[in-house]
């Protein structure tokens, strides 16, 4: 039997699962990547899946995928190219055979090469029995849900519902092929079904079905395993980008010792911000889910005047509509956070595909001059901390914060090194009530915040409004001078954020041939690319900045070390106006725009592009 | 804790004014119900930090301003919105919402229904003038058809909107209509809606002495009212002119009617009973739905209705999730899900 022989040793493998939008190719991939995070390998995971809940059965478009990166050793990106893809169909086959590296195993479920199916992609006969495919590839074709039926037969399940399990059955398959222990997975399944006791049932039959048929067959030659990743001590749990704001706002919230409401309206991919926060009523967060994206942040802005860390969170599309009231909260200066998780625009876009594409939106989509401190997140489990730090500046600060985030790192997934509660620092926050000497706008020396009051302090009533108001009193002023002198305070207050960031942090070279800069969910490939071009022989260096408004206040001196300056972003080149325009750098720009994360391949191409032009 | 001991508070209409330049043109409905606003907060027993005014933009959104409370001038037609999140993060102050016809149902009117059918416990001022002051004299959602401003010479070709109709049709648990020169109406009406829990909405017709003079004439000219306005009473007849005329149901078409009891004094007990409680709702609707010059137009409470607020149900909320779930542990937080060790 094959499974008797010793596994081969694997350092990285690329798995990409695909299928039909109603197939389970997330539940499949998300389950997949726990138990290799669970057997201690680092991963990284790449969702792509459509806007349509259920786009046409078998179509291109339908196609949703999944792709997880494990290693023993330690990986920053999903992965350029898969070692093996899992195709539920001719679509999800047409759509991805072409990224699958050369020799990499396809495993395809037989029964949905039907004529029907591959005429809607426009195969005249099955794809799997070229002759070229089969050279350059390892072709396995399973009747995956016959075998599905077979494992089932007796249970007086429908056909539909037997076919419902094909992914467990597919799980199975995998386990078996990368030698995982099955125990913990069938627990889950247990529990995930607990109220359905009859497809928990389905579900392990079929996922045991899978794993014995790997070890039965003759089919595969060979096991494969991937040890565990040499990484620091400590207790670790995957998590998503959305899961990791969110822990990293309730933890903020609790830090400071004020409660955290969430205003939001449904939004992909933000959406889930909004559900795991309403899971945590318990500690003091209430969310509120508006009537619209206008309410949502109105509803924030009441909040954080009301003495409560006011969120909101959204997309592009929502923070577009937000961007009067975001003005309101910078000219009030209140607290508050604003998450945007970005996907590709404009407009509607692509909803479901990542960008970075709203970093000028964030920097200045509002009327009048009206700054506001913009960080984002690098990666998955960052999120937890950049959400932290978004909420520490927004109270110090009196200010709102932008967080940026995006679908790639939002729905994407890693190993997240917990922090014990205790080495998490307290959000000082002090709320005023005394009253000898009270000035609305009356201002600390070093950060230029004025006081917060909640209503509900004797003695301390006063106004706010988005009127102009005098810089000391907040009373309504028209005062040519009084408005040069709060425009000018206001964006003083939050050039002082700099006074919080740490000087840049430069991986790689601390000078010589070039400098790659990038922001938010572009770190992993950014920093692979980086490393090969330096493996290259080339002396680069690069900085993946957190803060994007202030900049830190050593970047100028950092750039200028540097021959040549790549920024590398998921635009039209936005980061890369910033910097042109602000250190007068001769910067020079990659972007994609494509819906797509970058490959580490791309980056490294352009830095070896870059170093010639 | 109650927080309002009101034993503890003995404020004057003065300890609610501020030393600010009231800016509205002189002449305006707004000066009245600001006195009259000033006037009934002390009477409620409520320390002035426990009330805040939210208002949008507009003429009546200077409002706060005025006020010796806590307050927000927001942006336009979004105060419903702001609202609800103070009193998310506060739910034991006193919120009142200024609003005008343009701000409330024209930008303002998606959230005007949210908050209505949440019930919010807040009390809504909509100062109604019928057009639009601050940017100098466009028509608005509530204006008549055909009426002519600048930005329709021709006159304008849109239906209005009826507040009140539009108001209970989204829910509302209080719904009243007053007038900015009847202190004494507007002072009643106030105290009621003080007490009701939700959403109280009271329509505040305005008259705009600069862009709209005398628009509501028929109620407020002594003369014409008698024959113009009904005055609501829990418990007493829909009567008008002087007790000569009052509102009957035609039960064959379900719509109300003039009875003149002087001519047909034997129909005196076909005249509607108001009930401010009435459960079904349709009383409210029949007087939305009466308008000059057809109807007198009614004046009062027109319906109250028992339903929790938004805003106590959240607390509710909060306090079996605490029981359920527990107190909160930045541990468990941290690490929960399916974590594993590395040594």
């Amino acid at each position: 039997m094959a499974g008797a022989e010793a596994p081969q040793i694997r350092e990285k493998v690329v798995i990409r699962l695909a299928g039909d939008s109603g197939d389970g190719m997330q539940l499949t991939g998300t389950e997949f990547t726990r138990s290799a995070a669970l057997a201690g390998n680092d991963v990284a995971t790449f969702p792509d899946f459509p806007a349509e809940i259920r786009a046409p059965a078998g179509t291109l478009a339908g196609v949703s995928g999944f792709q997880l990166h494990f290693a023993s050793s330690a990986i920053y990106t999903p992965g350029d190219a898969p070692d093996v893809l899992v195709a539920m169909n001719p679509a999800a086959f047409k759509k991805n055979i072409g990224d699958l590296k050369p020799g990499g195993i396809v495993l395809a479920n037989e029964d949905a090469f039907t004529s029907a199916n591959l005429k809607k992609v426009d195969y005249a006969e099955s794809p799997l029995d070229d002759d070229a495919l089969n050279e350059r590839h390892r072709v396995f074709k399973v009747a995956m849900e016959k075998q599905v039926a077979l494992a089932l037969d007796g249970m007086g399940l429908s056909t539909k519902e037997i076919a419902r399990s094909k992914n467990f059955w597919a799980l199975g398959v995998l386990y078996w092929l990368y030698n995982r222990d099955t125990e913990r997975q069938v627990e889950w399944i247990q529990q995930k079904f607990a109220k359905k006791p009859q497809f928990a049932e389905a579900n392990i039959k079929a996922f045991k079905a899978g794993y014995h048929y790997g070890d039965t067959t003759e089919m595969f030659g060979e096991t494969y395993k991937v040890e565990k990743a040499k990484m620091e001590p400590g207790v670790y749990r995957n998590i998503m980008g959305n899961v990791a704001l969110v822990t990293g706002l309730v933890t903020a919230s609790q830090k400071a010792g004020v409660p955290l409401v969430l205003g939001s309206y449904p939004i992909t991919p933000a959406s889930d911000i909004l559900h795991n926060l309403a899971k945590y009523r318990n500690y003091g967060v209430v969310t509120f889910q508006a009537e619209d994206e206008i309410a949502a942040i109105a509803a924030s802005i009441g909040a954080s005047y009301g003495g409560a860390i006011g969120v909101c969170s959204t997309s592009g599309p929502g923070l577009a509509l937000k961007g009067e009231a975001l003005g309101l909260a910078h000219i009030l200066e209140i607290p508050m956070v604003v998450v945007n998780v970005q996907r590709g625009g404009p407009s509607t876009g692509l909803p479901t595909k990542t960008e970075q594409s709203d970093l000028l939106q964030c920097m200045y989509g509002r009327n009048g001059d009206a700054p506001v401190p913009v960080i984002a997140a690098k990666s998955p489990a960052d999120c937890f901390y950049a959400a932290i730090e978004a909420v520490k500046v927004a109270v110090k600060y009196m200010t709102p914060v932008v967080l940026m985030s995006d679908g790639y790192i939002a729905n994407g997934a890693e190993p997240w090194k917990i922090p014990e509660p205790d080495t998490i620092p307290d959000i000082p926050v002090s709320f005023r009530t005394e009253k000898e000497g009270y000035q609305v706008y009356a201002r600390d020396e070093a950060t230029l915040a004025r006081a917060w009051v909640k209503p509900g302090t004797p003695g301390l009533e006063h106004r706010v409004g988005g009127l102009e108001k005098d810089f000391l009193t907040g009373e309504v002023s028209y005062d040519p001078i009084n408005h040069q002198k709060m425009c000018d305070i206001r964006a003083e207050k939050v050039a002082r954020v700099q006074q919080d960031i740490p000087p840049t942090y430069v991986e790689g070279d601390e000078d010589g041939d070039i400098l790659v800069v990038g922001w938010g969910g572009t770190y992993g490939s950014i920093h692979v690319g980086v490393e090969k071009a330096r493996a290259g022989g080339h002396k680069v260096g690069q900085v993946h900045l957190r803060w994007l408004n202030p900049f830190p206040k050593d970047l100028g001196d950092v750039l200028g070390r540097y021959k040549k300056v790549l920024v590398c972003e998921l635009n039209k080149g936005q980061l890369w106006r910033l910097l042109r325009a602000e250190y007068l750098v001769d910067a020079q720009s990659f972007t994609k725009v494509q819906g797509q994360p970058f490959l580490v391949q791309e980056v490294q191409d352009a830095i070896e592009a870059a170093l010639k032009a | 804790m109650p927080l309002d001991p009101p034993d503890l508070v003995k404020l004057t209409r003065k300890d609610f004014q501020t030393p600010n330049d009231v800016r509205w043109c002189p002449g305006c409905g707004d000066y009245a119900i600001l006195a009259n606003i000033q006037k009934f907060l002390p009477s409620l027993g409520v320390p002035k930090e426990n009330i805040v005014f939210i208002s949008g933009i507009g003429c009546a959104a200077r409002f706060p301003y005025y006020m010796e409370t806590y307050g927000m001038h927001s942006i336009h037609g979004r105060a419903p919105a702001v609202a609800t999140g103070l009193k998310l993060a506060n739910p034991d102050l006193h919120v009142f919402i200024v609003t005008g016809d343009g701000d409330a149902l024209s930008i303002g009117g998606n959230h005007m229904l949210h908050l209505l059918r949440r019930n919010l416990d807040v009390t809504v001022l909509l100062f109604n003038n019928r057009i639009y002051g601050l940017t100098k004299g466009q028509y608005s959602p509530a204006s008549e058809q055909g009426k002519i401003t600048k930005s329709t010479p021709l006159g304008s070709l849109d239906y209005p909107v009826n507040p009140a109709a539009f108001a209970l049709g989204a829910g509302a648990s209080f719904y009243a209509r007053t007038i900015d020169r009847d202190a004494k109406h507007m002072l009643d009406v106030l105290e009621k809606a003080h007490a009701h829990k939700g959403t109280s909405f009271i329509e505040i017709y305005q008259n705009c002495v600069v862009f709209n003079d005398n628009a509501f004439e028929y109620v407020t000219d002594k003369k014409q009212k008698v024959e113009h306005a009904l005055y609501l009473e829990h418990g007493k007849p829909w009567l008008f002119a002087d007790g000569k005329k009052g509102i009957a149901l035609d039960k064959t078409t379900m719509s109300p009617v003039i009875v003149d009891l002087e001519k047909e004094p034997a129909r005196a007990e076909d005249i509607m009973v108001h009930d401010e409680n009435d459960a079904s709702g349709v009383l409210g609707h029949l007087l939305a739905h009466m308008d000059h010059p057809q109807f007198p137009v009614p004046i009062g409470l027109f319906r109250q209705s028992e339903r929790p607020a938004y805003d106590a149900q959240v607390i509710e909320q909060g306090k079996v999730a605490l029981e359920k779930r527990g107190a909160p542990d930045l541990k468990k937080l941290l690490f929960s899900g399916d974590v594993w060790e590395v040594n």
